[in-house]
C-alpha cells in the first residue's frame, strides 16, 4: 500500500479536503442567499405570474443566461479583477469564493424559478381567494410547497459547485482541484490524482445522499 | 345579495378579445343555493371567480350586499375576500401543512386570530366535517371525500357569509358527491351561508340548488327555481342537460312515441300531488284508456315531483284533461 502511494502527502490531502470543503459551502450559502431571491422574482415577474413584468423578466433573464453561458472556467479568468476589487486577492480558498457565487447564483436560480413553476396554479388561487397578500402567497403557500424541488435544486448546484471549486484550482484556488492539477497532473503523481479523484467522488456521493434524504422529508405528496 | 349589472369578461389573447362571458346581469339571493350549470368553456368559471373578483371584469358592476366590489383597493378586497369562501374540483389543498395547518390557514393569513381563537375554531370546524382523527395527517393521506371536506372547513374558517363551489364534486365518486353535497345543504340551512356552485351535472343542481341558471357559449340562456327549469326546460342546452341526467334519450324517446295510439300527454306532478291516486280515479270517471310511455318519480331537494308521459285512448279525453289540470297537474300535449 505504501509503495503505491509514495507521492501521497496525507497532511496535504487533508488540508486540501477542508479548503474544498469551505469552498463549496461559503459559495453553496451565498448562491442560495443570492440565487433564491432572483429565481422567486423571475418566477414571479414571468409570464401569467402574480407579479407580470415582461422588462424586468427579460432583464433578469438576460443577466442569468449570460452567466450561465460563460464556460466556467473563462468566467474565473474574466472576474479576477472584480474579485481582487472585492476581498483584495484572487489567488486561494477566498479568491475562489466570487467566481464560485457568479457561477452558482444563476445557475440555482433557474432550478428555483423552475420548481416554483411546478406548484398548482390551484394552490396560488387558493391562496389569494383567502385574502392574502403577495409576499403572503410567496412565503405561506409558494416556498412551502416548492420546498422539496427547492432542496432537490441545492444538491444540484453543491455538485456543481464541488467540479467547479475543482477547476479552480486552474487559477490556484486551492483545494483538491488545486492539488490534483499541480501533482497529479503537471507532476505525473498518478497516485496523488487517483486519491483527489476518490475523494471528490465520496463527497459528491455524500451530497447526493443528505439531499436526497432531505428532499424526501419534505415531500408530502 | 350578490347582484351583477350587465358585467361582461374577455380575454386578451395576442392582441385579440376572447368574450369569456356575455354582458350579464343577474342577482343572488342571501341565503339560497344558486347552481350555474353549463359545458366547459361556458364561462360558469369565469362567472364564478368574477364574484370574489379572482377575475376582474371588463365592464360593469358586481354589487355584493349593497357595496360595488370593483371599486375596492386591493386592502378592501382582502377583507372581502375573506368574507366569501371557496372551494375548488382539485381541492388544491397545501401539501405540505397537515390538515389542522391548512385549515387555520385563512385565519392566519388574516393576521387578526389569536392562537387560541384559531385553535378551538380549527377543532369545531373539524368536527363539523368528521374528521377530527385526521388532523395531524398530510392531505396526501386522504381520499378525495375527505380532501374535500378539508376544503370546506378551510373556506369556512373566517366564517365567511359566501361560499363558492367550482366544481367541488366532479372529481368525487357518486357516494362522495352524495356526502358532500349533504354537508353543503346542512351548512345552508344552519349558517344561513349563501351557495354558488357551479357544476356540468344536473343532477347536483336538483339535489342542492334553490335557483339555478344555465350557461352557453358565455351567456346565460336560461334562469329561475330548480324545479321550473328542471321540469320545463326550454332552452336546447338546458333540455340536453335535463334529458342528460335522466339518462333519457331523446331519439329513441321519440321513436317509442310513434308506436303508440292515441293522444300523448307529458304530465308533471308537484308537492303533495305526487303522490295522490290522480290517475286511476281520472281514468274511471271519464272512460280512457291509458298506459305509461315513460315517467320518472324523484325530488328536487325538498320538492317530489313525478313526471310521466301517457298516451290516452278511448273515453273522454277533454274532460281528462280538464280533470287533470284541475288537480294542480301541469299537462303537456305532446301529440
Amino acid at each position: 500500500m505504501e509503495d503505491l502511494l509514495t507521492n501521497v502527502d496525507w497532511g496535504e490531502i487533508g488540508g486540501a479536503s477542508w479548503d474544498t470543503l469551505v469552498m463549496v459551502g461559503a459559495s453553496l450559502f451565498f448562491s442560495v442567499l443570492f440565487g433564491l431571491p432572483l429565481g422567486v422574482l423571475l418566477f414571479l415577474t414571468g409570464k401569467r405570474q402574480l407579479l407580470e413584468q415582461p422588462v424586468a423578466y427579460a432583464v433578469l433573464s438576460f443577466v442569468v443566461n449570460v452567466l450561465r453561458s460563460v464556460p466556467f472556467i473563462i468566467l474565473l479568468i474574466v472576474m479576477i479583477p472584480f474579485t481582487v476589487m472585492l476581498i483584495g486577492t484572487s489567488l486561494g480558498v477566498a479568491g475562489a469564493i466570487p467566481p464560485l457565487v457568479a457561477g452558482g447564483a444563476p445557475f440555482f436560480a433557474r432550478l428555483v424559478e423552475t420548481s416554483l413553476r411546478e406548484v398548482d396554479r390551484g394552490i396560488i388561487e387558493a391562496t389569494q381567494a383567502m385574502g392574502a397578500t403577495v409576499r403572503q402567497v410567496i412565503f405561506g403557500a409558494l416556498l412551502p410547497e416548492a420546498m422539496p424541488g427547492i432542496i432537490a435544486g441545492i444538491t444540484v448546484t453543491a455538485i456543481t459547485l464541488v467540479s467547479y471549486a475543482a477547476m479552480s484550482g486552474v487559477i490556484g484556488g486551492g483545494g483538491l482541484g488545486d492539488l490534483a492539477i499541480r501533482f497529479g497532473y503537471q507532476r505525473f503523481q498518478t497516485d496523488v490524482m487517483v486519491i483527489t479523484v476518490a475523494l471528490l467522488v465520496i463527497f459528491v456521493q455524500i451530497l447526493q445522499m443528505v439531499g436526497d434524504r432531505l428532499v424526501l422529508y419534505f415531500s408530502r405528496r | 345579495m350578490i347582484e351583477f349589472d350587465q358585467v361582461h369578461k374577455a380575454y386578451e389573447v395576442e392582441g385579440r378579445a376572447i368574450p369569456a362571458l356575455q354582458p350579464t346581469s343577474l342577482a343572488i339571493e342571501n341565503g339560497e343555493v344558486f347552481g350555474i350549470v353549463g359545458h366547459s368553456g361556458a364561462g360558469k368559471s369565469t362567472l364564478v371567480r368574477l364574484i370574489n373578483l379572482l377575475e376582474r371584469p371588463s365592464g360593469g358592476r358586481i354589487v355584493i350586499d349593497g357595496e360595488d366590489v370593483t371599486g375596492y383597493d386591493s386592502k378592501d378586497l382582502r377583507d372581502f375576500r375573506r368574507k366569501v369562501g371557496m372551494i375548488f374540483q382539485h381541492f388544491n389543498l397545501l401539501s405540505s401543512k397537515t390538515v389542522e395547518d391548512n385549515i387555520a390557514f385563512p385565519m392566519k393569513l388574516a393576521g387578526i386570530y389569536s392562537r387560541d381563537e384559531i385553535r378551538t375554531r380549527v377543532a369545531e370546524l373539524l368536527e363539523r366535517v368528521g374528521l377530527t382523527h385526521h388532523a395531524r395527517k398530510f392531505p396526501s393521506q386522504l381520499s378525495g371525500g375527505q380532501k374535500q371536506r378539508v376544503g370546506i372547513a378551510r373556506a369556512l374558517a373566517c366564517r365567511p357569509t359566501i361560499l363558492l363551489c367550482d366544481e367541488a364534486t366532479s372529481a368525487l365518486d357518486p357516494q362522495t358527491t352524495q356526502s358532500v353535497l349533504r354537508l353543503l345543504g346542512d351548512l345552508n340551512r344552519e349558517l344561513k351561508l349563501t351557495i354558488v356552485l357551479i357544476t356540468h351535472e344536473m343532477d347536483v343542481v336538483r339535489r342542492v340548488c334553490d335557483r339555478v341558471a344555465v350557461m352557453d357559449a358565455g351567456d346565460v340562456v336560461e334562469m329561475g327555481p330548480v324545479t321550473d327549469v328542471f321540469l320545463h326546460p326550454k332552452h336546447a342546452t338546458t333540455r340536453d342537460f335535463v334529458f342528460e341526467s335522466e339518462h333519457v334519450d331523446e331519439q329513441e324517446m321519440e321513436a317509442n312515441f310513434e308506436k303508440a295510439e292515441g293522444r300523448i300527454l307529458r304530465l308533471t306532478f308537484r308537492g303533495e300531488s305526487t303522490y295522490k291516486p290522480l290517475l286511476g280515479s281520472v281514468a274511471r270517471q271519464t272512460g280512457v284508456d291509458f298506459s305509461i310511455l315513460s315517467g320518472r318519480i324523484d325530488r328536487i331537494k325538498d320538492t317530489p315531483y313525478g313526471q310521466l308521459t301517457l298516451s290516452l285512448v278511448g273515453g273522454d279525453l277533454p274532460a281528462a284533461q280538464a280533470a287533470l289540470e284541475a288537480a294542480d297537474v301541469h299537462v303537456e300535449v305532446v301529440r
